[in-house]
């Protein structure tokens, strides 16, 4: 009896130690913040660190290895007055906006091409996805070489067709230089959207095909007022997921021009690549690299929401 | 309907245009395969007809993997590809399965800023975290894109494995709650095994991504050593002027295999990754 009472308080106070310690771990809130500390304390370091870092960056004059001095907005006040800066949003926005358009429709194209019955359809969605996935790097190498000054073959056979010898000099004329990175950037995410919007288009109920048919609508009807509208929610996320990421583009410039003849090709990102790694102006590249920030913010919080909805 | 004209109009309206695509998107790999063992000869010669080779040759290939670092780039880019995709399918799955399962206060702010950073596009951050790498003393190693691809992995791994864990039906682990199991052991032992289908999705994406890098490689990795395949082939077969075309081509072909590869064993998983954003829409 004695043993037993002295005993009991003292495994009340071992039990009153350990179990609020569970029980407080298997609290949702306790349990959930535990398990996410460690990924959010990375990203806050690697991701939210360098961001506000950037912005302090950009108002810095801070040539690379050196102390860094406040200069207030005196590094955009130069955007604003740099040609070439000006230059480089012109080009942003076009070769933004005509790869979008290209890939939008082409892929568009390509979702109702494969959207029929015939054989080997796996093998060919999966051949159609290859440029998608291969590094671009690599797969620029290639046009690079397709486009040779000395050896293009595209030009081969443009001349083989009847064009004047020696054919377009792509990458060393400004307005062709453009057309070559957008094409390229086109060849390379058509897929994306392709497969997207087939994946869409799979969705669409045969009933609703039918039901319009029977209400006499034809095959441009059909698509008009049945399938657009059913893709609409597709073709918004899959298309400001592309805009974000080719106004951002860098790879496939940096690679194939460098961003010349004359900047004719010089992004956002090329540029203030430029300036930070190579002419070591970290503050002033920063400072390039954020006017990208307004509209990506534009696009990311709308994509955010759009997201999120679902 | 099985008529002559039927079969003439099916091939028509399915083979045209799907032969158009693949053509356009089929053309560089072939150019790239072509170009690599034809003999320079045959590679500079104008008067040649260029889409067919006359007399292959494995020399661009031989030279490729014993005159340059090609071996040693794939090796780092193998290592830093496995390594940053596992860390971001755990550091993921860590940040996906309390925003599927728990409720909380801030869920859903976390959710909207996972989805967010997600979106940050690379060159937004390359400036300060470059100089974040150097204070770190980290140039020139691999533990700094092992470091810094998981930035866009993580919110990538995460949004992919929420959207799969939110399709995980909850009664196994309400069961297992219900004999007595923690939070932690129902996760592990009975909630993760369920998910491999998400995981392999995210895990070739992640893989896949982490070989297309190329800006951070760039930046970080200035050294033979260390460098990528990407960065590699950029910065050191392209010389000067003058252009290894036939050397090129064999490295961009080789480059692109492991990926190819993969993702030919995981098709599906990957067009329905590719896909989850946004069908579930």
């Amino acid at each position: 009896m004695t043993v037993a009472s002295e005993r009991l308080p003292a495994l009340a106070r071992a039990a009153r130690r350990h179990a609020p310690l569970s029980v407080l771990l298997d609290r949702e809130s306790v349990f959930s913040w535990l398990m996410m500390a460690l990924p959010l304390i990375f990203l806050a370091a690697l991701v939210g660190y360098p961001f506000f870092y950037g912005i302090l960056l950009s108002l810095q004059d801070r040539p690379v290895a050196r102390v860094g001095t406040f200069v207030g907005l005196r590094n955009f006040v130069t955007n604003l007055h740099d040609p070439i800066f000006w230059q480089v949003a012109i080009n942003t926005f076009i070769y933004t906006g005509v790869a979008t358009l290209l890939k939008m429709v082409g892929g568009l194209g390509l979702a109702l091409a494969m959207n029929q019955q015939f054989r080997m359809k796996n093998l060919v969605r999966a051949l159609l996805l290859l440029p998608f996935i291969v590094p671009t790097v690599l797969s620029t190498v290639a046009w690079m070489w397709m486009l040779d000054p000395a050896f293009s073959v595209v030009n081969r056979l443009l001349v083989a067709l009847g064009w004047p010898k020696p054919g377009p000099s792509w990458l060393g004329n400004p307005a062709l230089a453009m057309v070559s990175i957008i094409v390229i950037n086109t060849w390379r995410g058509l897929p994306f959207y392709g497969i997207s919007l087939l994946a869409g288009l799979q969705t669409v109920p045969p009933e609703l095909y039918e039901a319009a048919t029977i209400d006499g609508a034809g095959g441009w009807q059909r698509f008009r007022f049945v399938t657009l509208p059913l893709l609409r929610p597709i073709i918004l996320i899959v298309t400001l997921f592309s805009v974000i990421f080719t106004f951002a583009d860098f790879q496939l410039v940096y690679v194939l021009t460098h961003g010349g003849p004359q900047n004719a090709t010089n992004l956002f990102a090329t540029y203030a690549f430029d300036i930070a790694m190579g002419a070591g102006q970290l503050g002033l590249g920063a400072s390039i690299a954020l006017a990208m920030l307004p509209a990506l913010a534009l696009l990311i919080v709308a994509l955010t929401i759009y997201m999120g909805r679902k | 309907m099985v008529t002559g004209h039927g079969r003439l109009e099916s091939v028509i309206r399915v083979w045209l245009p799907v032969a158009f695509f693949l053509v356009l998107a089929l053309f560089p790999f072939y150019w790239m395969a072509i170009t690599s063992i034809k003999p320079n000869a045959e590679l500079y010669n104008r008067n040649v007809m260029p889409l067919i080779v006359y007399a292959p040759t494995l020399k661009h290939y031989v030279d490729l993997l014993t005159k340059t670092s090609f071996l040693l780039w794939t090796w780092n880019t193998m290592l830093v590809a496995v390594v940053a995709t596992a860390i971001s399918l755990v550091l993921g799955a860590m940040l996906a399965y309390p925003l599927a399962r728990m409720r909380f206060a801030g869920a859903g702010l976390i959710a909207m800023t996972v989805a967010a950073i997600y979106l940050v596009p690379q060159p937004l951050l390359f400036i300060p975290l470059a100089d974040v790498i150097n204070r770190l003393r980290l140039g020139n190693t691999l533990t700094a894109v092992i470091l810094t691809y998981p930035t866009m992995l993580v919110p990538f791994c995460a949004w992919l494995l929420l959207g799969y864990f939110k399709t995980v039906p909850k009664e196994l682990e309400e069961a297992a709650r219900i004999d007595g199991a923690s939070r932690l052991q129902t996760m592990r032992r009975i909630f993760l095994p369920l998910c491999t289908p998400g995981f392999i999705s995210a895990g070739i994406f992640a893989f896949t991504l982490s070989q297309n890098e190329f800006l951070y490689a760039l930046i970080f990795l200035t050294k033979t050593t260390v460098r990528t395949v990407p960065v590699g082939v950029i910065s050191e077969l392209i010389r000067g002027d003058v252009f290894y075309w036939g050397q090129l081509m064999a490295a961009a072909l080789l480059g692109s295999i492991p990926v190819a590869l993969i993702y030919s064993f995981f098709v599906e998983h990957y067009v329905a990754g590719l896909t989850a954003g946004s069908v579930k829409a």
